[in-house]
């Protein structure tokens, strides 16, 4: 039974792509004004994995991300000026302008950090959840992680520890075929069906187009509910392609031109905005006023950004020790 | 006033944060029905059951970050990874993640968290199970390092661990659990950062920790004999780091000799030994001297291993020595 939504779900599904896009696509231009440094990558094209996974979590739920964060970020409403602020370095950024795009953190909206060591998250998101447990809260922790981590030794160790002590994780592993410039036919010994690896761990897992927002929430609602109810870890295998480089330092001599033209056809909000269009949930009036506001957003955004103030020098010494 | 083992401070510690702390739970590799591989948590899993002593898979990375996650849900982990030399498999989550949650955060976020281990050779295990990384670990802002010596203070800074809002290593040395010594019955607690004197002496300063206390204190008597006084100083903490204790006391003998178990290349012996002379310059008679375990990878056999390691004979010679210069 496919999804639907109503009109107000499906234009803040809408919005939050939009946002991500866009969002995404000033943070190029402010790297390379060079307002923005360090590495930087951007989830321009991921964006219905994000949106349709986290839109389907309770306000309270905890959110491990990783390095290529700010769409999860975006995607749980972190405040864009404060993540704008953060890539800026900036003391008003989410982190304090400590943390730059790889390690956003907003503890008051369950985003419990953007990590930059491939698969050192897994076993955080692990600990989250045995906190949980071990509390008896009614919470579920959301992990995403990329096909380059199934490689880590993170990945098994966490999803064995997960399904031995059924926590409430819910694994979300984006497979955009790519770590970083290596195709994963090159790195994987199968090259497809990661997911596969979770049965291993007895635990229950699907492969879904994650192109695709619907599918996306299709899939995870069920599978958020089970895990929340207590039946365990599960994991959700997301296809999906990222349309720019790996960070904006990426040459990009690795990926064939017509393998991403391809994919953008497959573009996650256009496909969004097809079916909604075709279905009568929103109309392109809808989408205009939207695409304005959100566009202010971004503007609004880099302005607070630059506006903000470098942190004292003197406040590189504060919170490394309690 | 009792006598306790070094394990038995270890454990009293760990009952007390059990038993004043509901949300403080034990994790680690055969630390429940085995009873641990030092046999510290022997016991535990009986009086506290299996929702706060967990036996783990042997994943020394996830047992780490599984810890740090928990602390960031509100949990008090101690975690036993069996020796130091597996803290190698856990390392990023101590060091990548561990360490930097409170500061890549601006204090949103804080890892309260014992991670017990340990250290050092002189059990016949040979080079991959005899190793000294606690000054690794010392190397690292955000982490808290102690390396007690001998059961009062196995007790007293396991207090102050627990009180701590941020990870700490504890390094327990492998020789050290047996070694008896007073614990008083009233509480008291070691504040993390204090070194101590453990012997005055006023010809020569001998700084130390964790296993190699006992062979200093065992050099000074030998010394005394042959009227040399040695001051002995115990670090018990290798980060926060009180090297004003050292220094006070250099500035009063002259001279200093730095006793490390660990190698001396890049080892921690090396950075008291600059900050040493950094404070105490005008004060010394004779260039600081290092003693630390020969720069080879662990031998089994009994006649290297001890060959390899500092004993109180070297001690003695080294600053009988120096005296003579």
């Amino acid at each position: 039974m496919p999804i639907t939504l109503d009109k107000q779900k499906a234009l803040e599904t809408y919005e939050l792509m939009k946002l991500i896009r866009l969002f995404e696509e000033e943070c190029a231009s402010q790297y390379m004004r060079g307002l923005i440094r360090g590495f930087l990558h951007l989830y321009i094209g991921e964006e219905a994995v994000a949106v349709g996974a986290i839109s389907s979590l309770n306000e309270d739920d905890y959110i491990v991300s990783h390095y290529r964060d700010h769409g999860h970020a975006l995607a749980r409403k972190l405040d864009p000026n404060g993540i704008m602020a953060e890539l800026m370095g900036k003391s008003t950024g989410v982190s304090g302008g400590r943390g730059g795009s790889m390690h956003l953190f907003d503890v008051s909206k369950g985003f419990m950090g953007g990590y930059a060591i491939v698969g050192g998250q897994l076993p955080i998101a692990v600990g989250l959840a045995t906190s949980i447990d071990y509390l008896s809260e009614d919470r579920v922790v959301m992990c995403f992680f990329g096909d380059g981590a199934v490689n880590e030794g993170y990945f098994h160790e966490s999803l064995n520890l997960a399904s031995l002590w059924k926590l409430p994780v819910v694994f979300v592993l984006e497979n955009n075929l790519y770590g970083m410039g290596s195709h994963i036919d090159r790195t994987h010994a199968t090259g497809h069906n990661l997911y596969l690896s979770a049965d291993e761990y007895n635990i229950p897992a699907t492969q879904i187009d994650g192109m695709d927002v619907l599918a996306v929430m299709e899939t995870a609602q069920p599978l958020i509910e089970r895990t929340r109810s207590g039946g365990g870890p599960v994991l959700i295998e997301a296809n999906t392609y990222r349309f720019v480089g790996h960070s904006m330092a990426d040459p990009g001599n690795y990926r064939n031109i017509l393998e991403i033209e391809e994919w953008k056809t497959k573009d996650p909000i256009s496909k969004f905005v097809e079916h909604a269009l075709s279905q009568n949930i929103f109309g392109l009036d809808d989408i205009a006023v939207i695409d304005e506001s959100v566009k202010q957003v971004v503007r609004d955004a880099v302005e607070f950004a630059e506006q903000s103030e470098d942190p004292e020098v003197e406040s590189m010494y504060r919170e490394i020790h309690g | 006033m009792g006598k306790l083992t070094v394990r038995e401070s270890i454990s009293k510690g760990l009952y007390e944060a059990m038993d004043s702390n509901e949300r403080c739970y034990l994790l680690g590799e055969d630390i429940g029905e085995y009873g641990g591989a030092y046999a510290v948590t022997k016991g535990f899993l009986d009086k506290y059951g299996e929702k706060r002593v967990r036996d783990m898979p042997i994943a020394e990375s996830v047992i780490a970050g599984a810890a740090v996650g928990s602390a960031m849900g509100g949990l008090f982990p101690i975690v036993e990874i069996m020796t130091i030399n597996f803290t190698l498999l856990a390392m990023d989550q101590i060091v990548n993640h561990a360490a930097k949650m409170r500061y890549m955060s601006n204090g949103q976020i804080q890892v309260p968290m014992i991670l017990r281990t340990v250290t050092g050779g002189g059990g016949g295990l040979a080079a991959t199970h005899s190793q000294n990384f606690e000054g690794w670990y010392a190397n690292v802002p955000g982490l808290k390092v102690v390396t007690p010596s001998n059961p009062y203070d196995a007790l007293g800074l396991m207090r102050s661990c627990i009180e701590s809002k941020d990870p700490v290593i504890y390094v327990e040395h492998c020789l050290l659990y047996s070694v008896t010594g007073d614990v008083p019955e009233e509480y008291y607690n070691v504040p993390l950062g204090k070194s101590v004197v453990c012997r005055e002496g006023q010809d020569v300063t001998i700084v130390t920790y964790g296993g190699m206390v006992s062979v200093c204190l065992e050099a000074a008597d030998k010394l005394s004999e042959q009227g040399i006084e040695a001051e002995v100083i115990d670090l018990r903490s290798l980060r926060p780091l009180d090297i004003e204790t050292s220094v006070k006391s250099v500035c009063k003998t002259g001279r200093a000799v730095v006793v490390e178990e660990n190698w001396k290349t890049g080892g921690f012996g090396a950075e008291i030994s600059s900050s040493l002379q950094e404070n105490a310059f005008d004060y010394l008679e004779s260039p600081i001297i290092r003693i630390s375990g020969e720069e080879v990878p662990m031998p089994y056999s009994r006649k290297l291993e001890s060959a390899a390691i500092p004993d109180a004979s070297k001690v003695t010679i080294t600053i009988k020595a120096m005296m003579e210069i």
